[in-house]
């Protein structure tokens, strides 16, 4: 390949040019933060389940380790432990599922400072192995079979969040009301119908 | 509340639906006591945006009195009086704090921003009312709506002025400015505009404010051509008259230094190529008609600038980009940086250099807004400007 390493691995066309054929997640996001804010928001990780979407909470066991519960389809959750396997300050992150988890998942988040003080670039890039069967099926969905978009919409929490404290929503009804037949008043309903 | 919503082409209706509520800490609320009609919002009337859903409330130009705030809004308290700019800007990002806030990074929603980013290859900042791939914002023709960023977006306005002098604060007045500005106009310059709509008229009067020599207004519609007259402005009736020769022949020869497109997207008229896309549109073969722009192109002085806010949706045919080359045009487009503008304009109008207010025909309750559209639509001539009255 005559691309530049740094082209992500599921934008390549040739699937012999890819490190992996597993479902993967190459995403970048640049936050007009300070690259040390960045890291140390990320590295607590309990934060994680604020810019999630599906994270429900990830409990801190200890420096190393933590125990991430993941909201799954149809009202299941999904349990995991994961391990810390790099840790550079204010540069890199990088963990795996342990034993016996259900969805292996790995993956590494590198924070770059972007170039001419346009704050701090982070890179994610994130592996999942799913089971085959009915548990393959609700990762799949999880993951909306393209892992990079759900990807792309947490990192854009993010930073939501660290530039302006705050995530936004068009959430119905009270972020952004509409009109809903079936949540509308009765005679609405009635002259509907008429 | 009651909310004036869209439920499909040509179908607008006032429904009663949910109020709006604080979701984030630096939200407002607003009782809305005046809102417009906008020329785009005829674009949504007309089916042509993609990404509405039926039940969406319609609405971007809007003012109205604080009646909650979040924890974190510090600029405004309750009771002040508002008005909104239609685009959405956190203030914080690196595109708001380069003044390029109609490209707000954080305010169209994770969940939205894809099918924007998937058709343009960016995702704009949130609009009110004006579909999902904006962000899917409630809009302002409504008794009550909730602003996000209260700190950056809406302006205090001050005792002395009424609804009417300020509410095109909201979108079409600084719409209308930045497109004249945009043309970095000279001494000694003409300023050719097309489209005598609201923000036509709008951009007649910003292009004199800015030192404008000459300007021409172009339209077919006798009553907004009288308008743009009484600006000032000299008319070109496009029924009556062939556009680029007297164009030509109006600038000693030289053809207008700069050509402003108030149109859009749902240019008028039957020439050939504004025919065949007609076709093409009805068809579904293609999303714009762009008439008007080729026009201007071929209009324009050398080294000249195309300045566009007419809103475009999706693709272009046929334009002569060959003439665009040769002449080395400079094309400014976009949707209006809203933030900039606020504050200097409303000092504009504080001083009486203008009055935005002469465009409004018509005022109606909110119950009335579907006779609303339906004129404004239908019956151009008489129907400049609609507000609409929720409180």
């Amino acid at each position: 390949m005559i691309s530049s390493e740094t082209v992500p691995d599921d934008a390549r066309r040739h699937k012999a040019d890819r490190e992996s054929d597993q479902a993967m997640a190459v995403r970048s996001v640049t936050i007009d933060k300070q690259r040390a804010e960045v890291f140390a928001f990320f590295r607590d990780f309990k934060n994680l389940a604020r810019f999630m979407e599906n994270i429900e909470r990830v409990d801190v066991v200890d420096a190393t380790h933590s125990h991430w519960v993941v909201k799954a389809p149809a009202g299941h959750v999904v349990e995991w432990d994961s391990v810390l396997t790099a840790e550079e300050p204010d540069r890199l992150l990088a963990w795996e599922t342990g034993p016996g988890a259900e969805i292996k998942n790995h993956g590494r988040v590198e924070f770059r400072d972007a170039p001419g003080d346009r704050g701090t670039e982070l890179h994610a890039t994130i592996v999942y192995e799913p089971p085959a069967g009915a548990l393959g099926k609700i990762v799949a969905t999880l993951f909306q079979k393209e892992p990079g978009i759900q990807a792309k919409r947490d990192l854009r929490r993010l930073k939501m969040l660290l530039e302006t404290g705050e995530i936004a929503t068009t959430e119905y009804p009270d972020a952004a009301p509409r009109f809903k037949k079936s949540d509308a008043p009765e005679e609405a309903k009635a002259a509907e119908t008429r | 509340m009651r909310a004036v919503t869209w439920h499909g082409k040509h179908d607008v209706r006032v429904d009663t639906v949910p109020d709006p509520k604080i979701v984030n800490p630096h939200d407002i609320i607003i009782k809305t006591t005046a809102t417009a009609i906008c020329g785009s919002d005829l674009h949504l009337y007309d089916g042509v945006i993609p990404t509405m859903v039926s039940g969406d409330i319609l609405g971007h130009e809007f003012m109205g009195e604080v009646v909650e705030v979040g924890p974190e809004v510090t600029n405004l308290k309750v009771g002040d009086r508002v008005v909104n700019p239609f685009t959405i800007a956190c203030g914080q990002c690196f595109h708001c704090k380069s003044s390029f806030f109609s490209a707000c990074e954080n305010s169209n929603p994770a969940d939205k921003a894809p099918m924007m980013e998937a058709l343009y290859g960016y995702a704009g900042s949130g609009l009110f009312g004006y579909s999902h791939m904006m962000g899917g914002y409630a809009g302002g023709q409504a008794e009550y709506v909730r602003i996000p960023f209260g700190n950056v977006g809406p302006i205090k306005i001050p005792e002395g002025l009424d609804d009417e002098q300020v509410l095109f604060l909201s979108d079409i007045f600084p719409t209308a400015y930045q497109a004249a500005e945009n043309c970095n106009i000279q001494k000694g310059d003409t300023i050719a505009i097309w489209g005598m709509g609201p923000v036509g008229q709008l951009c007649v009067k910003s292009a004199f404010l800015l030192g404008a020599e000459q300007v021409i207004a172009i339209d077919h519609r006798g009553p907004r051509l009288e308008m743009a007259k009484a600006s000032g402005a000299e008319a070109i009736n496009f029924e009556e008259v062939k556009v680029n020769p007297a164009l030509q022949e109006m600038t000693g020869g030289r053809g207008p230094d700069h050509c402003i497109d108030c149109v859009g997207l749902e240019a008028h008229g039957w020439s050939v190529d504004n025919v065949w896309d007609f076709v093409k549109t009805t068809l579904k073969l293609s999303f714009d008609r762009p008439h008007v722009l080729r026009q201007a192109i071929i209009a324009c002085k050398p080294g000249g600038t195309l300045s566009i806010p007419g809103v475009y949706g999706g693709l272009l045919d046929k334009v002569p980009f060959g003439a665009a080359f040769g002449k080395g045009l400079t094309f400014k487009m976009g949707q209006t940086n809203m933030h900039k503008y606020l504050a200097p304009l409303l000092e504009r109008i504080q001083k009486g250099e203008i009055d935005p207010g002469f465009i409004i025909s018509h005022r109606l309750d909110l119950e009335s807004a579907p006779e609303g559209y339906k004129n404004f639509h239908d019956n151009q001539d008489e129907w400049t400007k609609v507000v609409l009255r929720p409180n």
